[in-house]
């Protein structure tokens, strides 16, 4: 369902652009896959219309000063795409520091949206930049909130305020309260507070918000949601506005695959800008938001820079520099580096949702559609390695039945498959050592890497990129 | 007066059907989160309704959709029974082994818990909060420890302490994380090397849009999922996802979340479900 979105986009437009000029029924055509994409995205129908609406009377404009249906069509993507990111960015703002300190952060937002690990981000965020943050832990109803905030703290160096331990006990008003007074007595600049997890619906526990709110006085009350987030993002993004009122928006597991329609439905709803992004489990992954890659993402367009960024993290460039030095001095490729690079794959996602992050990486996959691209295949041969102890994977020559049985056992799989591995293995490593001299850079290639390739026969010649804008290289291609 | 009850109201009274109010239909079905093509066959269907029967070809139509396995729980006939909770980040996932423990423990069945999230910060602390509360035994391992040992020593001693049930909680992952994934598929694998995992259950939050389509498409190529828990049912949002999900998937829903205490916890009911979608 989700493949086909760019790949009917683009021939949405490759329409338009094969006729001499773009009639008034061709324009109605191009805006229905337009709504069909957002709905698709999870943008609330209201804003689909108005979205609609708007762009229609933008390109009618537009089009009436252009000629030839192909920059007409070209005209047309450009008003949708500048009316997303100006919905999603028009008012893109940074936190406003108070002129007395502390800084009063306050997150608000559904159960399990990602609050406590986003203070987590947030504070060393703002840490790395010389602030001092303290962290309040005033989610004192989930059961062990305010452990889980203590051992985020901890692993950040960051101090934690956490007077209650909370499980349904405690008072999260006064909590915050003594947050907040106890890092003016003490000088932090910043204050960070976390809350309970709350529903619009329950009216107790939006009072309790806005009682917090009340008695810590926030210079930012950031509402966090989850990107995965549906059509109810409307209705409950409208509650915590009038039940305690947000100044920003923050997405979060954006790591995930969801387009992220919600961002705009929210946006442009509660005109509130959404001013940062939570793409990991890790504290570090943590961004400000990018108005442009949101836009191409909730179109289906491909996200080339996300997909940059994640090679980029998941291949540790320290690891791929000893791999590199190891293979110019003639040392030996381990099963250790063979996982390592195993595991910065799988890190970045499967092989067809990495094809999916690439402009028309949805008409490839299609076009790719009985190149098997063995994921299980990875996972087993990771799982077989992850059973071997150190030593193993060093010197794969210890294997005898025994070891071998063991692992086995520990990756749920069959000997046989262990066996298959090292062989496989072996001779992957005699190859290396063969083209060593060959100065073949070091890489997966010769690897033994299991049916990973495409079968190239699919495979349409590439051609050569004309603009470095993904999604108006993806129009480009489809032409 | 809900969507629902109104279009049923239209077409019986003048049997005419205004464009308004078939924008109305679409943006309710829209609304529930059931998604755009399952919205756009079900307007199909509706506009060849005949009037007398409006209401129930309309329930029809959505009962239609739904899953055909059945919803019951299963269980090893054999000897214990090994349920594992799986699912996205934040969906609910220890609650829900909290209060399927503790469903169970009430209908008299003898339950261990297993603390298989070994990764987030607390989540061993959260279940075993969950535990003393609801007077169930937890058994952990290390934090930061192999979740697929913590799993395999649970089935263990859950098999010895002669308990029926073990509900093993899964640290949450993004089902487009192929690494996590396969550390799920090695879990599940380990138990099994001493009892079958009888059931397998996916949370979806309700409030999940379209992407709950993929997260289901995943967590059920991988570790064949085996029925859904659809939580946070007590908000705002419908669920229309489940819908969606059973309909492509053919996944049954077999238990929702209506709340943050143990209680709130039921056994789907499909027409509760269905007119909920229209409420
Ligand atoms: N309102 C409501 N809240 C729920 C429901 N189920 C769970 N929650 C809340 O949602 C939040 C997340 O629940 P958890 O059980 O910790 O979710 P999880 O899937 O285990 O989370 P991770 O382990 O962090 O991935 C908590 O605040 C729960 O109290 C429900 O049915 N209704
Ligand atoms: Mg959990």
């Amino acid at each position: 369902m989700f493949d086909s979105l760019s790949a009917r986009f683009s021939s949405a437009f490759s329409s338009l652009r094969s006729r001499g000029k773009i009639s008034a029924a061709d324009l109605d055509a191009t805006y229905a896959e337009i709504r069909q994409a957002l709905l698709e995205s999870d943008v609330a129908l209201e804003v689909v219309e108005t979205f609609i609406a708007q762009v229609t009377e933008k390109s009618t404009q537009v089009l009436s000063t252009i000629q030839s249906g192909s920059n007409q069509a070209s005209a047309i993507f450009d008003v949708v795409n500048s009316s997303l990111v100006e919905i999603l960015g028009g008012s893109a703002r940074r936190v406003r520091f108070s002129k007395n300190p502390p800084t009063v952060i306050m997150l608000a937002g559904l159960q399990g949206a990602g609050k406590t690990t986003l203070a987590g981000k947030l504070a060393k965020f703002y840490a790395d930049q010389g602030n001092t943050p303290l962290l309040v832990a005033a989610d004192l109803q989930r059961p062990n909130a305010v452990t889980q905030l203590q051992v985020v703290g901890e692993s950040i160096n960051i101090p934690v305020f956490a007077p209650e331990a909370g499980n349904g006990i405690g008072n999260p008003v006064k909590t915050a309260k003594a947050g907040v007074e106890f890092a003016k007595a003490k000088q932090y600049n910043m204050v960070i507070v976390d809350t309970a997890g709350r529903l619009g619906i329950d009216a107790e526990l939006m009072k309790e918000a806005s009682d917090i709110r009340d008695a810590v006085k926030p210079d930012e009350i950031l509402f966090v949601v989850d990107a995965m987030i549906g059509q109810d993002a409307v209705r409950t993004s409208q509650a915590f506005l009038n039940g305690v009122g947000f100044d920003g928006v923050v997405l979060t597991k954006l790591d995930g695959d969801a387009r992220g329609g919600a961002a705009l439905s929210i946006a442009s709803l509660t005109k509130r800008p959404i001013m940062f992004a939570s793409t990991g489990e890790k504290l570090s992954d943590f961004d400000i938001f990018y108005p442009e890659r949101m836009a191409s993402r909730i179109l289906g367009m491909g996200d080339v820079a996300t997909l940059a960024e994640q090679a980029k993290k998941a291949f540790d460039s320290d690891k791929s520099a000893k791999l590199e030095a190891k293979f110019a001095s003639g040392e030996d490729f381990t099963l250790e580096d063979f996982l390592d690079q195993l595991s910065a794959m799988s890190k970045m996602g499967s092989m067809s949702k990495l094809m999916g992050m690439l402009p028309g990486g949805g008409q490839m996959k299609q076009l790719t559609k009985g190149a098997n691209f063995d994921e299980s295949e990875i996972v087993r041969t990771k799982a077989i390695i992850q059973s071997m102890t150190p030593r193993e994977r060093q010197e794969p020559k210890v294997l005898n039945g025994s070891r071998r049985a063991r692992i086995a056992l520990g990756a749920g799989l069959k000997v046989s498959d262990v066996n298959n591995l090292v062989d496989r293995f072996s001779a992957a490593q005699k190859m290396m050592r063969q083209i060593r001299n060959g100065g073949v850079p070091a890489g997966m290639a010769g690897m033994g890497m299991p049916a990973m390739a495409p079968k190239p026969a699919n495979i349409p010649p590439k051609k050569k990129s004309k603009s470095g804008n993904p999604a108006k290289r993806a129009l480009e291609e489809s032409q | 007066m809900g969507i629902f009850s109104k279009f049923i109201a239209k077409i019986k009274g003048e049997n005419a059907f205004a464009p308004s109010d078939w924008q109305d239909l679409e943006r309710e079905l829209l609304a529930s989160d059931i998604g755009p093509t399952l919205t756009q066959s079900l307007l199909d269907s509706a506009h060849k309704v005949k009037s007398e029967n409006a209401q129930e070809a309309l329930k029809a139509t959505l009962t239609s959709y739904l899953s055909t396995q059945s919803r019951a729980p299963i269980t090893n006939p054999e000897g214990m029974t090994v349920v594992m909770v799986v699912g996205v980040n934040g969906t609910g996932k220890t609650t829900s082994v909290a209060k399927l423990a503790s469903n169970i423990k009430s209908s008299g069945s003898a339950v261990v818990v297993a603390a298989g999230d070994t990764f987030r910060a607390a989540a061993v602390e959260q279940l075993q909060t969950w535990g003393s509360r609801i007077d169930v035994e937890v058994v952990s391992g290390k934090p930061n420890g192999d979740p697929a040992s913590v799993a395999f020593d649970a089935v263990k001693r859950a098999a010895q302490s002669q308990a029926q049930y073990l509900i093993i909680d899964t640290a949450g992952r993004l089902h487009n994380k192929s690494d996590l994934m396969a550390e799920l598929e090695k879990v599940k694998r380990v138990v099994e090397k001493v009892a079958p995992v009888s059931e397998v259950l996916l949370t979806i939050d309700a409030t999940t849009g379209q992407n709950g389509m993929a997260q289901a498409k995943l967590f059920a190529e991988s570790v064949s999922v085996t029925g859904i828990i659809l939580t946070k049912l007590d908000g705002s949002a419908r669920g229309g996802i489940a819908l969606a999900i059973e309909s492509e998937l053919n996944i049954p829903i077999k238990w929702v979340g209506t709340g943050e205490s143990e209680a709130d916890f039921a056994v789907f009911n499909a027409s509760e479900y269905i007119e909920g979608l229209l409420a």
